[in-house]
């Protein structure tokens, strides 16, 4: 047998081999739904070489998503996974920690799902600083719908049911989520796939809550209906125009159409989470009497 | 890749390579890979896949250096690379009769 | 399995409808509850806030419905016995995660005590205008179980039964209080934690590599992994096969949601739960529930001082409905009376089985009070002169 070449190998075995990412994906549900040239995937992609990088019990981790295109991404990862409904990914998740203190719960969902309908239990779940991971998929639409206006779409962009243009102001997510309280805010496009990755690890190894926006092409919408080309035109935009600014002041992180978008950390701070803020208290004011939640679960399994 | 000048240790030192593996059918063709390969070694090739969409092509034998981009990058986990050995040990194990 | 002693406050109290529903979760073994303040339901959720912290349980008050009944789906995931607590209008934002809660068969509990409705209504007054609601308030086709309790006494008992039905079945469970009973107060006798009998959440025994969350091995109900154990399974609430994942065809639609009205249907002679008395040779046989029971007994008694032949058959599991017993009574009574605070809706349920064979009459009320028992007495003997 020759020497194997780049490009020439002959060697490949008729199955390919296995991707690395494979052992946290399902991988007999891939291909998976999104389109070609969306962002989701690439995501997914980080998150799980976070997750594998960051040590974590993976058979403790799960993965809670709402619905629409990026609610889709906790059926994909070989986690325990719910695929919960429409906007409420966030107090599901909220059940799932206070019910096992002891899982590492992420939430994986989209703009629409997090900032729209279930825009109030983000919000309420940032003040209480629920230890929860939340990555946020932002492509400025509702996608799985049909392309309409999101709580996200930029003024003047294009949506379905903004046919003539969007006069709404959006909401400036990591603004959003750091007024509310959010512990960990972050935000990064999917052409940042390696500060995304690094930012991921260093999120899931945090407490409370953490928000992680990621924008991310929507070709068939979005890009579409705004004559912005492909998944790859996106991209492309995002190396021109995204600027790394850690630290910036959140207030200043809104996103026009077609214009600069700030990335980068913007929030890393150490404070309780809810159940930290429970247990104190209660031992502080009940003493020996407070029996907290086991961190493997309430009472009683068969 | 270019040098201005011979590093002064290249003789000693090994850069790193890699095979760049593309899994065909998995790819719907969106291009991240090959538009963002630091070192070009990939292009869109001609053939199409099982699903009609054209994956990516190697053109640069011996021009990927393991960075994994194309692997983070891929929306489809359609395409990865793997750590290649030094030059010397392929050509050993080519004398050997393979790897 | 006998219930934990921590959630056990055996003795007699002298307690309302609400607090003996709080006790009653707590005995069962709920130790998650997530809920937002709503009259007349609050006091439910008051009592399990203050005891909650001495026996390991949480209790999160969400900021709102929507948002409790997702926290209870999720916790009930973990293994957790979880409950949320409201009234009419939080029940109407419920129904997206019962719908939930169906299709995913996640064991839980719904309180709703019922005030007059529709809307905000009456927030402080009685009602049970929610009760086809329970049945039918998600969208699409699903089973749940429902309860009606008719006093404190049994606002405690029946919400054991509600935790370990919702086991048993892996299906939310409402819980249907009303005002009344809800605020009522009356003695309440809670035995030793020995005495109560609670069913468990039964984890499935196969290895990881072997499960699938909704394959079925013989029976209708499917093996239960709870989150962090190694299983790593999905589930979603869109149509799935036995391995949890989404397939969008009629196919899977039909195995999926069929079993899930199976599973009850199949099994409603073990689940359908009434009390009965004097139907053997009565003309008219009264059909109540929760607070309207206690009403419609005076009622009865009144009636047959008058001598009617009057039956009483009290409804305490509501939904499965009793439909055989209902049925054969058709055959053989000139009318039932179905007094209920609403506009008609149980009696609905009682036409459909009686199918024509004898008469129906509904006895309504639009809420805020009870009925006047001489209202329901009229219509009996109404009724009973008919049948004669």
């Amino acid at each position: 047998m020759s020497v194997a070449k780049v490009g020439t190998r002959t060697d490949f075995p008729a199955e390919p081999p296995e991707h690395p990412t494979a052992p946290y994906l399902r991988m007999e549900r891939i291909p998976h739904v999104w389109c070609p040239g969306c962002g989701i995937g690439t995501v997914v992609q980080c998150y799980a070489t976070a997750l594998g990088r960051s040590g974590v019990d993976l058979d403790k981790a799960s993965v809670v998503s709402g619905i629409g295109c990026s609610g889709r991404a906790a059926g994909y990862l070989k986690l325990d996974g719910f695929h919960t409904t429409h906007g409420r990914a966030i107090p599901f998740a909220t059940g799932l920690k206070l019910g096992r203190p002891e899982l590492q719960v992420t939430v994986f969902s989209g703009d629409g799902d997090l900032t729209g309908i279930g825009g109030n239990h983000f919000i309420h779940a940032a003040r209480r600083n629920m230890d929860l991971l939340v990555i946020l998929i932002n492509n400025f639409i509702y996608g799985m719908t049909g392309g309409q206006n999101a709580p996200t779409t930029p003024l003047s962009a294009r949506s379905s049911t903004m046919p003539f243009g969007n006069f709404e102001p959006p909401f400036n997510v990591p603004h959003l989520a750091a007024s509310s309280g959010a512990a960990y805010v972050a935000r990064w496009t999917c052409l940042h796939i390696r500060r995304l990755t690094w930012t991921l690890e260093e999120a899931i190894q945090r407490r409370g809550f953490r928000l992680v926006e990621v924008i991310a092409p929507c070709p068939t919408l979005y890009s579409r209906l705004n004559k912005l080309g492909t998944g790859l035109d996106g991209m492309s935009f995002y190396h021109d125009n995204a600027v790394i600014r850690h630290g910036a002041d959140t207030r200043e992180l809104a996103i026009d159409f077609q214009k600069g978008i700030v990335c980068g950390k913007f929030v890393d701070e150490e404070k309780p989470t809810f159940s930290e803020l429970m247990d104190e208290h209660y031992g502080r004011v009940l003493g020996e009497k407070y029996v907290p939640m086991p961190a493997s679960g309430g009472w009683q399994h068969g | 890749m270019q040098y201005w000048r011979t590093p002064l240790d290249a003789a000693r030192m090994t850069g790193a390579h890699g095979d760049v593996v593309i899994i065909a059918d998995r790819c719907k063709g969106c291009g991240f890979c090959v538009e963002y390969c630091p070192l070009d070694v990939l292009v869109m090739s001609r053939e199409f896949n099982r699903k009609g969409y054209h994956p990516p092509a190697v053109v640069k034998s011996g021009g990927c250096v393991n960075c994994n981009l194309c692997e983070m990058i891929c929306p489809e986990f359609a395409i990865f690379s793997v750590a290649r050995p030094p030059e010397a040990e392929l050509q050993r194990a080519a004398a050997e009769g393979g790897p | 399995m006998k219930a934990d002693p921590a959630g056990v406050l055996t003795g007699a109290h002298y307690l309302d409808g609400d607090f003996a529903c709080g006790e009653g979760a707590m005995a069962a073994g709920c130790r998650f509850v997530a809920g937002y303040p709503i009259t007349p339901s609050t006091e439910v959720v008051e009592r399990i806030a203050r005891r909650f912290p001495l026996m390991g349980g949480t209790f999160i008050q969400m900021e709102d419905e929507l948002a409790s009944m997702a926290a209870v789906v999720g916790a009930s995931w973990t293994g957790s016995k979880a409950m949320t607590v409201t009234s009419g209008p939080g029940f109407s934002l419920m129904m997206e995660n019962i719908g939930l809660a169906a299709m995913m068969e996640t064991p839980c509990v719904v309180v709703d005590v019922q005030r007059g409705g529709p809307s905000t209504g009456l927030p402080t007054m009685v009602g049970q205008g929610d009760v086809m609601q329970a049945r039918w308030g998600s969208h699409g086709d699903y089973e749940v179980i429902a309860l009606t309790p008719q006093s404190p006494q049994e606002a405690f008992d029946l919400t054991i039964d509600a935790f370990n039905l919702a086991e048993r079945y892996r299906v939310p469970v409402m819980f249907l209080m009303d005002e009344c009973v809800g605020h009522m107060t009356e003695r309440v006798v809670i035995p030793e934690p020995g005495a109560i009998e609670v069913v468990p959440r039964a984890l499935t025994a196969k290895p990881p590599a072997e499960f699938e969350p909704y394959r079925i091995d013989g029976g209708t109900i499917p093996e239960f992994a709870r989150a962090g154990d190694g299983y790593r399974f999905h589930t979603t609430g869109l149509t799935h096969d036995e391995r949890g994942y989404p397939v969008m065809s009629a196919g899977c639609q039909e195995s999926c949601v069929r079993r899930l009205l199976d599973k009850i249907q199949g099994d409603a002679d073990r689940i359908v739960r009434f009390e009965e008395e004097g139907t053997d040779d009565a003309d008219v046989v009264v059909v109540a529930y929760g607070i309207t029971a206690r009403v419609a007994r005076l009622a009865i008694e009144q009636a047959r001082r008058q001598g009617v032949k009057v039956g009483f058959l009290r409804l305490i599991v509501l939904w499965p409905f009793p439909e055989k017993r209902i049925r054969e009574l058709a055959g053989s009574v000139g009318a039932f009376v179905v007094p209920e605070i609403n506009y008609g809706q149980i009696v609905l349920e009682v036409e459909r089985c009686a199918g024509g064979r004898c008469d129906v009459v509904s006895v309504t009320h639009g809420g805020g009070a009870v009925h006047d028992p001489a209202k329901i007495t009229g219509e009996i003997l109404a009724a009973g002169a008919v049948a004669a």
